[in-house]
């Protein structure tokens, strides 16, 4: 259809129309509603619009409707919809023709678009901004727009199709926003939000599981690098400890082989030579033995043991060993043990005397050519009340006092010392903070004092960290490699002590440890510890004078005489002693007076002369025998050449020089000496010794071999042994029965009929039923010869010395074994163990 | 006198080498130092024991050996235990090395290795025997003066 001029006519008022023209047919308006009212009577066929729509109507029988134009009065867009009204029903395939015949009128509506649209979008398009567009698309080329402003595009664009009823025309309504929809602020913040928080989240998720991964990553590193660690240091100590056997076996038959040469005849040099290799590997030996020790420490395979053991005489030993190198460098040393200390204590004494020479070691070294080395022994007990402290040592100790005349202090020496109280200040046994009070234990606190160069202050933290020196420049100087007191610290704790020190540079250092140790009975010990005693009481009841000017020094050389039995008096000048031995030559006191021990500090040769004479004259004024003994009088040096020596012996000032560190060996020998009590010869050689052992003894010999029994018999007799010789071991036992009178008995092994095991089972058994018919008192003692106690010394005699035959032969009763042929030096202690010496 | 000086440089240059050569050890030595006035023979009277014991064995050893219908190993290393015993005594050091050798062949009962060992040790024995009496031939000879002990 044409889009024609819709304005039909402008004003809408009946009046102002012209009436219809003549036509053939008029469709004029009848009836209406009140709001179409203004078109009543206006012939719907004058409009072309209308006039179409009305024929088109009438043709088809359907609604039809117009294209879009003005309407009426109002001049808005609209349709109109006529339907037409037939008189009777028509069958639905009737052609128009006969629809034309039946029409009788018209029905027809006009829509209003804009204000139906209006009103029906009413409250959508007030409130959204909506902009409708209704559009009549029957041309879908050229829509004829209805309704609507123009249009801007804001895209969303909604598209409803109108049905008003006309299959012809089609109508389109096209909503859209007015104003392009803004951004969704909320939801891109809300989800953006989100997002961000989501991220954040995992993120943190994500860290936290790759610390954990770290973490165990790192852990598991750390604990395969901790057990190479701990490998690498068990392999460490291993390798040391095989390294040092290893180096141990070699060195040893370098020594040995040094002593065998030193036995050999040798020139002065050589001998020099010879000793001087001897002594650095003898140094060798003791640093490997360390090292072993340290790596024996650090895997914990160190046990201590349990024997009785003498303290003075372990002591004394200890101090004689490094008194060559103290003497040469001029230091005095001392040893001194309280009286509170029993005589017998019950510990490992080789690991005690370990600890000992370390520190003495040490004080040696690092002490140049002056002062002392002072080591005391108390009871801890005698610590704990300061404010009685008996013992006199432990008194001077308590303060240093100034001679300020002399410039010299109240120690060993006169040289300063530190305070011994602060080396064991932190010590929890002494504060009475250790818990553990075991009364059945005696707790041994000693102490090592020196004058040496001291430790820098820096440097005292490390001191028992073990190769750790107080200065790199230590080893190089003195020497040493730093495990000494490490070890020592160690064997200290083993022994359920603590170990501390004080020291000050340019003063000295104290050293003190204490130790738990079980009470021990004089009879328990070792023979060899038992040297002295049927010699001591020799001098029991004895007196002495000491004259010496530094009152420690008098007191240690009191506690010497002491063990002797020999009472002691101490006088600090000659002038004094002088005076002294006046005032007593009344009384009793002076009968007793054996010995004048003096100084040299305080040796005055004029003096002593004076003294001498004293004593002289007082003999003659009491007219005593001539025959009666005077004191003797010794001087007691420190270091002293020998020549210097018999040169005071020989003048006759003194009776004889004793060397410091007093020793009591050497002392009972001076004494003995110089009383005229010697009673057989000064231990000389061994070979005397094993002669004194074995002098007059009865020794059965028990071997099948002819060579063996002549060699074993000529070795024993020229000891001096009276020596039977036995082919058999029935032969043995037949001999061996008590009563009898040998006194040892040496057995081969591996005798054809009755071995060596067997012969010593059956001997065993018969003195075992012996002793136990005389402890039932069912035989009498004169019959076996006066002895309650059958126990004949078996020796074996082997050429095979494994552990598993020596314990075999303890098993079965033996004593002890020595090898075939007999090797003198084995012999002497297989021997001691069962026969007194000096006898 | 002379004579007597260099005999007995003889004797102590015999006996040192006696030492060098392996025959001799320090037992030897010590069986010397414990002949004294009161054992003057102690060193012969010690070595005559040993031959004769040393025959004796060597004798028994050879018996067991030839055994054909199998040999008594452990006879026969009672034996060589007795050998070792008398010659570590002694102090003659290559028998009684021959002696150790000889006794982990019996140990192994390996006829053959005990008798080269018995072979060995009789070679051993009769050249010691002859050695040391020349050496008592000399000890005598230079007995004009006193016995000087090797050290």
């Amino acid at each position: 259809m044409e889009t024609e001029d819709q304005t039909l006519v402008q004003d809408c008022l009946t009046e102002n129309l012209d009436p219809a023209p003549i036509k053939d047919e008029y469709a004029p308006v009848i009836f209406s509603q009140e709001t179409v009212s203004h078109i009543v009577s206006i012939d719907m066929m004058s409009g072309q619009q209308d006039l179409e729509n009305i024929l088109r109507a009438r043709a088809t029988g359907k609604g039809v409707l117009t294209s879009p134009f003005k309407l009426l009065k109002s001049n808005h867009l609209g349709v109109v919809l006529t339907f037409a009204v037939y008189n009777k029903d028509l069958p639905p395939d009737a052609i128009p023709e006969q629809r034309t015949e039946a029409t009788v009128g018209y029905l027809g509506a006009s829509y209003d678009v804009p204000s139906l649209v209006e009103k029906l979008l009413h409250q959508l398009a007030s409130k959204q901004t909506i902009v409708v567009n209704v559009y009549d698309t029957t041309n879908a080329s050229a829509p004829i727009s209805m309704y609507g402003t123009d249009i801007t595009d804001t895209g969303l664009l909604h598209v409803s199709s109108l049905d008003f009823g006309d299959p012809l025309r089609k109508h389109e309504m096209h909503c859209r926003f007015k104003q392009k929809p803004p951004l969704p602020w909320m939801a891109i913040n809300a989800s953006v939000g989100v997002l961000v928080i989501t991220l954040l989240v995992g993120h943190i998720f994500h860290a936290a599981i790759c610390r954990i991964a770290k973490v165990e990553n790192d852990c598991r590193e750390m604990m395969e690098l901790k057990a190479r660690a701990e490998a690498a240091d068990v392999a460490k100590s291993q390798f040391l400890a095989t390294v040092s056997h290893e180096i141990r076996t070699p060195m040893n038959g370098v020594l040995g082989m040094l002593k065998m040469l030193m036995d050999t005849d040798l020139d002065a040099i050589q001998r020099d030579y010879a000793e001087t290799a001897h002594a650095s590997g003898k140094d060798l030996i003791s640093l490997i033995n360390e090292v072993l020790d340290q790596a024996k420490i650090e895997s914990g395979r160190l046990e201590l043991e349990d024997v009785p053991f003498d303290l003075r005489n372990l002591l004394d030993s200890i101090l004689s060993l490094s008194s060559d190198k103290s003497n040469d460098k001029g230091i005095e040393s001392a040893v001194y043990v309280s009286d509170r200390v029993p005589e017998v204590v019950v510990g490992d004494p080789g690991r005690f005397r370990q600890i000992i020479t370390n520190l003495v070691g040490n004080s040696i070294k690092f002490t140049q050519d002056k002062g002392h080395i002072f080591v005391s022994v108390h009871l801890v007990d005698e610590m704990k009340g300061t404010s009685d402290v008996g013992d006199k040592v432990l008194q001077q100790g308590l303060n240093l006092v100034q001679d300020m005349s002399s410039k010299t202090y109240n120690t060993l020496s006169g040289f300063p010392v530190v305070d011994r109280w602060r080396s064991w200040e932190n010590f929890k046994m002494l504060n009475g903070k250790d818990a553990k009070d075991d009364p059945e234990k005696i707790r041994l606190l000693v102490t090592v004092e020196d004058t040496g160069v001291g430790i820098r202050l820096d440097a005292q933290d490390q001191i028992f960290t073990p190769f750790v020196q107080a200065d790199s420049s230590t080893s190089r100087h003195y020497g040493g490699t730093g495990i000494g007191l490490s070890i020592s610290k160690h064997l200290v704790e083993l022994m359920h002590g603590e170990i501390g020190f004080a020291s000050e540079p340019g003063v000295g250092s104290t050293f003190s440890f204490t130790g738990a140790f079980g009470k021990g009975e004089v009879s328990s010990l070792d023979s060899k510890w038992k040297q002295y005693d049927p010699v001591v009481s020799e001098f029991q009841g004895l007196g002495a004078l000491i004259i010496d000017n530094r009152s420690i020094r008098a007191e240690v050389t009191k506690y010497h005489l002491r063990r002797l039995g020999i009472s002691v008096d101490i006088t600090s000048s000659l002038e004094s002693a002088c005076t002294y031995v006046s005032s007593i030559f009344t009384t009793s006191a002076f009968a007793h007076l054996a010995m004048i021990l003096i100084d040299k500090d305080v040796w005055n040769q004029e003096t002593v002369l004076q003294l001498r004479s004293l004593l002289e004259q007082h003999r003659k004024n009491c007219k005593l025998n001539v025959s009666t003994n005077l004191p003797k009088i010794f001087l007691l040096g420190t270091s002293m050449s020998p020549v210097e020596r018999s040169k005071l012996k020989t003048s006759g000032f003194v009776d004889n020089v004793l060397m410091k560190p007093l020793r009591l060996s050497v002392l009972i020998a001076c004494f003995q000496e110089a009383l005229g009590r010697t009673k057989g010869k000064v231990r000389g050689k061994k070979m005397s010794t094993l002669g004194s052992l074995l002098r007059e003894k009865r020794i059965l010999v028990v071997d099948d071999n002819k060579v063996n029994r002549r060699v074993a018999e000529g070795a024993l007799k020229k000891y001096g042994a009276i020596v039977t010789c036995v082919e058999r071991g029935h032969d043995a036992l037949n001999k061996l029965k008590p009563p009898h009178t040998f006194d040892a008995c040496f057995m081969d092994l591996q005798m054809p009929e009755m071995d060596g095991f067997e012969a010593t089972r059956q001997i065993r058994s018969a003195e075992s039923e012996v002793n136990e018919k005389l402890a039932s008192g069912e035989v009498s003692i004169e019959m076996y010869g006066n002895v309650s106690h059958w126990h004949i010394p078996i020796l074996a005699m082997t050429a095979d010395v494994i552990q598993a035959t020596y314990e075999k032969c303890l098993k079965c009763g033996m004593d002890d074994y020595v090898s075939k042929p007999f090797e003198e030096e084995q012999l002497y202690l297989a021997v001691a163990r069962f026969f007194e010496s000096g006898l | 006198m002379d004579v007597v000086n260099q005999l007995q440089r003889q004797f102590i240059d015999y006996s040192a080498s006696l030492h060098r050569e392996g025959f001799l050890d320090d037992q030897f030595t010590q069986l010397q130092k414990l002949q004294d006035d009161n054992s003057p023979d102690f060193v012969v009277e010690v070595a005559s024991l040993f031959f004769e014991d040393c025959e004796k064995l060597i004798n028994n050893m050879a018996r067991a050996l030839e055994q054909q219908q199998g040999v008594d190993f452990r006879q026969v290393d009672a034996s060589v235990h007795q050998l070792k015993g008398s010659s570590s005594s002694i102090g003659a050091m290559r028998v009684k090395d021959v002696c150790v050798a000889f006794r982990s062949f019996c140990e192994a009962q390996n006829r053959e290795g005990c008798l080269r060992c018995l072979q060995q040790v009789t070679h051993e024995y009769s050249l010691l025997k002859n050695k040391l009496q020349t050496l008592f031939r000399q000890q005598i000879l230079a007995a004009g003066g006193s016995i000087p002990v090797v050290e």
